[in-house]
């Protein structure tokens, strides 16, 4: 069991974790979180005076790639001083114990703490078959969720599973899998959406919750405001392109190479909120835009649902063949211009015959 | 004076005719050489900017979601895409408040410049001169519906496919706009709501852009009436929407 009653500077120290690192680490998460050099002493402050708040980490219908992206937190110490620095209690992929043990954390962490604990939920709930698709310790998952949320302090709702229900979710949705936010109603839910979340952006929500003893401002969908408030188009790189009307208009040409804007190529930049594009991934070497590949749109709501990752104008699907905005409205356009057509003909006719018979003489005019 | 003017069959009026409210529509027929001063000014201003604003927003709107052709050279050369947007949202906002002031003129107009805002579904009179226009547009009698103001059926396609599909332009428009503007905007406090109410933006897009290609049609069929209607109906359209007078030439 962890001692719950350290502080994180403590754990750190125990840690063997220098107070160089330490001061490093705190430094870093006031910049990662926007903050000026002057928010540093209160970092630290927080960090050696408060205890670590315990979190649990749940994981229900996934593919753990929120936890891999997790791990891989850029700046070396900070993946080791993250792990340590929230308390975490109960994570059935990395901890230590397992089967009853593993159970018994679970117990004594929500009865102990009741109201002063987190839980991050990765994965979602899939509800079909009274929740037969996901089984954890043979109970369905999402009646362990419930009871694990029920005395927490708010819930984290990591990746896109949690947040927005993600490729589990995509039509037809087989197993009925619902985000997090519609099990869980009573609740704060933070969604950190993402296919996975950027790492720093996990870390950087997790430092604010427990150094400033509140949750960071949220948007109106739940995510927030300070990772998730621009598009990636709004801050890339290949910004200029876009503006300047350069695009890539089939791989490997010239823009291709040159690194046009790929808004042609079905870049989802321009409707995806994310960080990527100022962040970026793998210690911010890179990121999809700058491999020369676009933004699928990830942290999206239903993006697998969109159509291609390929074109810029979604597929239609709710007339039995796909087809896009243009396809339907050039379709509407010849229907009403062919209309158009017909009706003028038919008025021509008419009344070039209603006059024969008129000069005719007798005609019965209609 | 039209290609397709024939004898007159009944006299002026026999048909559906509209006129003003407070006068028993049925019995209001215009006369013969009588003119109605229908379109006031302000109406005519903002029908013709109206008209323009729909063609810069159609034409940039089309380029922004299917650019021209890749240029090349230095970005910093260029500032294509910028230009058509700014185009589209300059025009949007000239668009928006020019509907705005429309809406206000219509409660301060003259009785034409109600009428395209609203159907009377609930009066007898109207329903009755729906069916007979109906029936002259769909060929089936030479009872040409005589009126000053809008015919029964252009006020419903005015509502249905002009009206309803701007607003929904005007906003779902300030919602895409407001991602740009960022979230402090009022751009955003206002129409944000559309991009929470959809979740995924990209779906607004599609939308947007169905909502372009309505306003298409809109000005298809709009297009198509105004001329059919200025050449058979024996009055004057074309020409109304310059002077504001309605002339009834009267059917000989």
């Amino acid at each position: 069991m962890p001692e719950l009653d350290q502080t994180y500077w403590e754990r750190f120290h125990r840690l063997g974790i220098s107070r160089r690192s330490f001061l490093q680490f705190c430094t870093l998460a006031a910049a990662g979180l926007g903050l000026g050099h002057e928010a540093v002493p209160s970092i630290v402050q927080a960090m050696e005076g408060k205890p670590r708040i315990p979190v649990l980490w749940l994981h229900g219908l996934e593919c753990t790639c929120c936890s891999e992206s997790f791990i891989r937190s850029s700046h070396p110490q900070v993946k080791d001083v993250v792990m340590s620095m929230i308390s975490l209690d109960y994570d059935d992929l990395i901890m230590a114990a397992a089967g009853k043990q593993a159970d018994a954390v679970l117990e004594e962490i929500t009865s102990t703490y009741k109201g002063r604990y987190l839980v991050a939920v990765e994965g979602n709930v899939p509800l079909a078959e009274d929740g037969m698709y996901c089984f954890i310790g043979g109970r369905p998952f999402g009646e362990i969720l419930k009871e694990v949320c029920h005395d927490a302090l708010a819930v984290v709702a990591w990746g896109s599973c949690a947040s927005w229900g993600c490729v589990q979710a995509a039509r037809p949705n087989p197993t009925k899998s619902v985000p997090i936010h519609s099990v869980i109603r009573d609740k704060t839910v933070i969604k950190v959406p993402g296919c996975p979340p950027i790492a720093e952006v996990m870390t950087g929500i997790l430092t604010y919750i427990l150094t400033f003893d509140r949750f960071p401002e949220l948007d109106r969908q739940g995510r927030p405001k300070m990772f998730f408030s621009q598009r990636i188009h709004d801050k890339c790189y290949r910004r200029p392109h876009f503006d300047a009307g350069q695009f890539v208009e089939t791989w490997d040409d010239e823009g291709a190479r040159k690194g046009y804007c790929l808004y042609k190529m079905g870049c989802k930049g321009p409707t995806t909120y994310n960080a990527c594009s100022t962040i970026g991934w793998n210690d911010g070497v890179s990121f999809p835009i700058k491999s020369g590949h676009g933004c699928i749109g990830c942290s999206e709501d239903k993006f697998w649902d969109k159509g291609s990752f390929y074109s810029r104008l979604t597929d239609i699907q709710n007339f039995g063949v796909e087809s896009n905005a243009d396809q339907i409205g050039t379709a509407a356009l010849a229907v009403a211009g062919g209309a158009v057509a017909v009706h003028a003909a038919a008025t021509s006719f008419k009344h070039m015959r209603d006059k024969y018979r008129d000069e005719g003489g007798g005609g019965s005019g209609g | 004076m039209g290609l397709w003017r024939t004898e007159s069959r009944e006299p002026l009026g026999a048909g559906a005719s509209f006129g003003p409210e407070g006068i028993e529509e049925e019995e209001y027929a215009p006369q013969a050489g009588e003119t109605i001063y229908v379109h006031e000014a302000p109406v005519r201003l903002w029908h013709w900017l109206n008209a323009a604003c729909i063609v810069i927003l159609v034409v940039t709107g089309y380029l922004i979601g299917v650019p021209l052709p890749s240029t090349t050279g230095e970005p910093s050369e260029w500032y294509i895409m910028g230009y058509i947007r700014f185009a589209h949202f300059a025009a949007s906002y000239i668009f928006t408040v020019g509907i705005t002031f429309r809406f206000f003129w219509a409660t301060i107009g003259n009785y034409y410049s109600r009428d395209m805002f609203y159907f009377p579904v609930w009066r007898r009179s109207w329903t009755n001169n729906f069916m007979r226009d109906l029936r002259w547009k769909l060929l089936l009698t030479d009872q040409v519906p005589c009126g000053a103001g809008h015919s029964p059926i252009t006020r419903v396609a005015m509502v249905g496919l002009f009206l309803l599909p701007s607003l929904f332009m005007i906003v779902t428009g300030f919602a895409l706009y407001s991602e740009a503007t960022g979230r402090d905007s009022w751009e955003h406090h206002f129409f944000g709501w559309i991009v929470e109410f959809w979740r995924n933006t990209q779906d607004i897009h599609t939308l947007h852009r169905l909502g372009m290609w309505v306003m298409l049609v809109f000005t298809v069929i709009h297009i198509y009436m105004v001329v059919r209607d200025d050449i058979l109906s024996g009055h004057s359209v074309i020409g109304t929407m310059f002077s504001g007078w309605r002339f009834f030439a009267g059917r000989r």
